[in-house]
């Protein structure tokens, strides 16, 4: 074993090790707590950053120890793990220097940077699973280190929150190891590869394999909110800002997301899954999940709500790319896997500052915030504007490929919903810019805090006009060989390749 | 080390330990110790020789079976003591200061049927008064004096697993069954409280007359068959009325000692009202004793008389046992209670492997599924067990609803309870995980779908008491208390277990392999996927 196959256990290691050292780190260890954090956040983002140019190189990358009798535990790097994991360590450095700013002074800690940093070891692992009991493996861990950061606060509404998250996630995981278990058995071990595996079994077992592509999409649809099984996400929404961001824009959400791509792309085959006819009541699942969202978000005073139920409707954009059948809605769907994490990573990060700073948390308290804090309301603005597709920012290019996507393969309805939704979209969000920048600052916020030159803490600011830029970047240049979307199309051509 | 000396040495230094504590009672702490170590490194040996060899068999005196005594080590024997060694040296460790620790303040005792029975308000007052003058150096002698009896005890017990897992004929399993229970039942009573004393009489009640019931049934296999060697009966058996009695008989007396649905009922209190490490060593092996008997007997000797409806019968019997200790945990308003019935559930996975190892399709993934599952079910429950005896020890008490305090000043203990939570309820990549997977595959693979949908409701029940304890790890407390001090050993025994209850799972491609050897069931780990 060379040093170039430790790369991707490097990956996962980086956080995994600073999530166990911080745990043994008293309270009043702040200064060397926050070193660590950012340590373990930037090795991460290096070993990311090396791994990307060992694959620009023709470099190729897995890693294997023994696990399960005759299936190992396996790391691989193939165009889709590059994607997500690439998001997940970019979202989480930033995620980590807003962490260290918002919970200063606040109890436990060394418990929640702890459990942090082993939540992000679960995403990247999830990322880079290259066999599905791998995938699992991290799925669930997902689940049991995001719980400890739901219930942070210890209050009993947190408390019932993160027992409402329990519920949901740990069934939803059970379906999902029916699913998997039942797929070994009929198809042996299941390694990701690009078009799928089950080809060959399609026309035997095809009553079989439908009812298993259901269990997988009733287990994966729990995490990725995906109606009726979103019900827990926006009472998960009592957790600290930090976690709402992580949960909506990298972990949880977009684990559930992910998890469907991998199975519709590099477990089934997307062409040998619509074959089977599976992807026609997803396209639908999604479809009213969009519209759903964005109508339950329409009423939602409380901001965090509101963005929780846009992440609802706008995780199923994903959902949506994969139950097309064609590489337009591929790269509409992949693409918006990051693009929506930047978005919503922005737009929470946000809602957390003025959280922090103002005491704001309704929409109906935003009157005028534009003038007291005019960064963050501006990376709020392009952020909101880029979830309802304005170009020429990160969201239009999602929605652009799904439209064309949808007309290519003839699924008109597609066209209509994705309408709805961009403006239910901008009658939720504009009213909230509106209120933001036009409307008269109250005489006093109902709990402000000053915190010398800048208008929140810099922690707290830099993370979202970071993001906020991303968001430009990820629209304006998408052309380019270094976006998103430059990606996305290479992955899109070997999932149809002749 | 030769297989022969390592086999001796196995059954030798326990039993010569347990000797030494009496003549040198206050070095107890040492002796077992000093058993450990020797009896991890004689089961290394044997471990080695048996993969290397295959089955090793020592005639004990030069005398071949049926005239003299064999003992046996195959894949399952070596299995057995290699977690009777891990659990035997994780206990002596953390036996060395549990019981000089402090005692807590007013243990909360336990009616047998597992209620609370409230102490009287007098009685309560008297308990106050006397315990700020006269108490203290009464109890700390006390706790030696326990301390004293615990020692040799639990070698006793050590040695008579030793031999049970290595002994090649049925009679000289009951022997050794019957010196496993009476330090069993003597090691609960060690508690001293009437709740525990209640318990220990009920647990010999039925280990006693479990015990005649086994007997019975040797001297009619015995009548029958003219041997007790188990490799002779396995050629020499005949199906008939007699033989079906004489298992049937012997079946009944085990599965009462191996607390199987519905004879679990002996089993909560006993478990919850002995002291921490006694709670753990009898979760997580002496029950388990009986199960390997019954392993040996319908699989090895009488293997053709494990007919599908009996195998099945088994598997219901397992399924109950799994929905009703999970729900009764579920209600429970102590720990060591909640821990206690978590075993009755858990232990009704072990008897799956009767339906799903009997068939030819999957047999051996069953198999293996079942045996993984125990070594998992033994790591993670006695880390249960010894958290809880800190948290008794911190806080006086163990009623789950007012843990909300103690869980913030005991993080090591409440990390180690949730490790072992994760492997009960098998999440992977923990060696619960691995168990329940391969049980699932073989299910799966022989169409006994019934069998999933147990193994999946019995994890989620599972999850549902294990959140129910760690929630209180999370919740706001305005006025902490400050606990009694906790030995950093204690603590991190409980860590370690639970760790490896976890990272097992990583070795559950070894662990087939070392079942293989000298497996009573056939047919190939399930590959999955189309016959070729």
């Amino acid at each position: 074993m060379n040093v170039q196959d430790l790369l991707l256990p490097g990956i996962l290691l980086s956080s995994f090790v600073t999530g166990l050292v911080i745990f043994f780190l008293k309270e009043e260890h702040h200064r060397l707590r926050t070193w660590l954090n950012l340590l373990g956040a930037g090795v991460k983002l290096i070993l990311v950053a090396a791994l990307l140019w060992g694959i620009y190189q023709g470099q190729t990358y897995s890693f294997a120890i023994e696990f399960l009798p005759g299936i190992p535990f396996a790391l691989g790097a193939d165009a889709n793990s590059v994607l997500f994991v690439t998001l997940s360590s970019v979202l989480w450095f930033c995620t980590t220097l807003y962490a260290v700013g918002y919970l200063e002074d606040s109890p436990h800690r060394s418990r929640f940077f702890g459990f942090f940093s082993l939540c992000v070891t679960a995403t990247t692992g999830i990322a880079l699973s290259a066999n599905l009991v791998t995938f699992l493996t991290f799925y669930e861990l997902l689940t049991v280190t995001t719980y400890p950061l739901i219930v942070h606060r210890g209050t009993p509404e947190a408390l019932r929150g993160g027992k409402i998250y329990l519920t949901y996630t740990l069934v939803g995981g059970a379906i999902l190891l029916l699913a998997v278990v039942w797929l070994h058995s009929l198809a042996g071990p299941v390694v990701f590869k690009e078009r799928g595996i089950l080809q060959s079994l399609a026309a035997s077992h095809r009553g079989e394999l439908q009812i298993i592509f259901l269990l997988f999409m009733l287990g994966l649809g729990v995490k990725a909110a995906i109606v009726p099984l979103h019900g827990w996400l926006p009472k998960a929404m009592v957790a600290p800002a930090p976690v709402s961001s992580l949960l909506h824009a990298v972990a949880v959400v977009k684990a559930g997301a992910f998890g469907i791509v991998r199975i519709v792309y590099d477990v089934y085959g997307v062409e040998n899954a619509a074959a089977l006819g599976v992807l026609q009541p997803l396209a639908i699942a999604a479809g009213v999940t969009i519209v759903y969202g964005s109508v339950r978000a329409l009423f939602q005073d409380e901001l965090k709500k509101r963005l929780a139920y846009s992440t609802v409707s706008q995780v199923s954009y994903i959902v949506l790319g994969a139950a097309i059948l064609g590489p337009l809605a591929t790269i509409g769907g992949l693409v918006h896997l990051v693009n929506q994490g930047i978005m919503k990573i922005t737009l929470f990060f946000c809602a957390g500052d003025y959280a922090e700073t103002l005491g704001t948390h309704r929409v109906s308290e935003m009157n005028g915030v534009g003038r007291r804090m005019p960064w963050t309301t501006a990376a709020f603005t392009v952020a909101a504007l880029g979830m309802i597709g304005v170009p020429p920012l990160a969201g239009y290019i999602s929605k652009w490929y799904l439209q064309k996507g949808s007309i290519q393969t003839g699924d008109e309805w597609v066209a209509l919903v994705l309408g709805a939704s961009s403006l239910l979209n901008a009658a939720y969000f504009l009213p909230i810019l509106y209120r933001a920048w036009f409307k008269a600052p109250p005489e006093q916020w109902p709990a402000e805090h000053r915190f010398g030159t800048w208008e929140t803490h810099w922690m707290l600011l830099l993370p979202p006009l970071v993001t906020a830029a991303l968001v430009i970047w990820a629209g304006v240049f998408a052309e380019s060989s270094f976006s998103p979307l430059a990606w996305v199309k290479l992955i899109a051509a070997r999932e149809y390749a002749p | 080390m030769t297989a022969a000396w390592a086999i001796a040495l196995l059954i030798l230094s326990p039993l010569a330990a347990a000797a030494l504590t009496f003549a040198f009672p206050r070095r107890g702490r040492w002796l077992a110790l000093a058993a450990a170590l020797m009896t991890g490194i004689a089961i290394v040996q044997l471990t080695r020789r048996v993969l290397a060899d295959g089955v090793l068999v020592h005639r004990v005196g030069g005398w071949s079976a049926p005239l003299g005594i064999d003992l046996r080590a195959d894949g399952l024997s070596v299995l057995m003591l290699l977690i009777t060694a891990l659990i035997g040296l994780a206990v002596s460790l953390y036996a060395q200061r549990y019981f000089a620790a402090h005692e807590p303040e007013r243990p909360h005792e336990t009616g047998s049927n597992g209620r609370e029975s409230a102490p009287s308000l007098g009685e309560k007052s008297q308990s106050r008064l006397t315990s700020a003058a006269t108490k203290p150096a009464s109890k700390e002698a006390k706790a030696l004096h326990r301390e004293h009896y615990f020692w040799p005890l639990f070698l006793f017990l050590w040695t008579a697993l030793n031999a049970l897992f290595l002994s090649a004929d049925i009679f000289n399993l009951y022997v050794t069954l019957e010196l496993l229970g009476f330090a069993a039942v003597t090691l609960v009573a060690l508690a001293g409280k009437r709740a525990a004393l209640t318990a220990a009489l009920r647990y010999l009640f039925v280990s006693l007359s479990a015990s005649l019931f086994y007997l019975l049934g040797v001297g009619l296999v015995y009548g029958q068959c003219a041997t007790v060697d188990l490799p002779l009966l396995a050629a020499k058996a005949q199906p008939g009325p007699a033989l079906w009695v004489a298992l049937a008989l012997m079946t009944g007396g085990l599965i009462a000692k191996a607390a199987l649905f519905p004879m679990h009922f002996w089993l909560p209190p006993a478990h919850a009202n002995a002291p921490a490490p006694v709670s753990a060593l009898l979760s997580a092996l002496v029950v388990k004793g009986s199960f390997y008997i019954l392993l040996r007997l319908w699989f090895e000797a009488f293997g053709p008389l494990l007919t599908p409806t009996v195998a099945q019968l088994f598997g219901v019997l397992g399924a109950a046992a799994i929905l009703w200790g999970s729900v009764n945990s579920l209600f429970q308003k102590r720990l060591k209670l909640l821990i206690a019935y978590s075993t009755v559930a858990q232990l009704g996975y072990l008897f799956l492997l009767f339906p799903l190892a009997a068939s030819m399709d999957g047999g051996f993934t069953a198999w293996s599924g079942g045996l993984i599952f125990l070594g998992a079910h033994a790591c993670a429950k006695t880390a249960m067990f010894l958290t809880a005896g800190n948290i008794l020890h911190a806080a006086g008490h163990d009623r789950i609803k007012d843990l909300d305090g103690i869980t913030h000043l005991l993080p090591v203990s409440v990390f180690a309870f949730g490790l072992a939570g994760m492997s009960l309820i098998g999440l992977p990549p923990s060696s619960g995980f691995a168990g329940k997977w391969l049980l699932l595959n073989a299910a799966l693979a022989q169409g006994q779908w019934w069998w999933v949908a147990v193994i999946l409701l019995g994890s989620l029940l599972a999850a549902a008491y294990v959140a129910r304890v760690l929630a209180h790890a999370f919740t706001q407390v305005n006025e902490p208390q400050i606990p009694n001090s906790i030995p950093p050993v204690m603590e991190w025994t409980a860590l370690a277990l639970a760790l490896l209850a976890v990272v097992l799972g990583f070795a559950s491609q070894w662990l087939a392999e070392l079942l293989r050897v000298g497996a009573p069931v056939a047919g190939a780990m399930l590959r999955g996927g189309p016959t070729p």
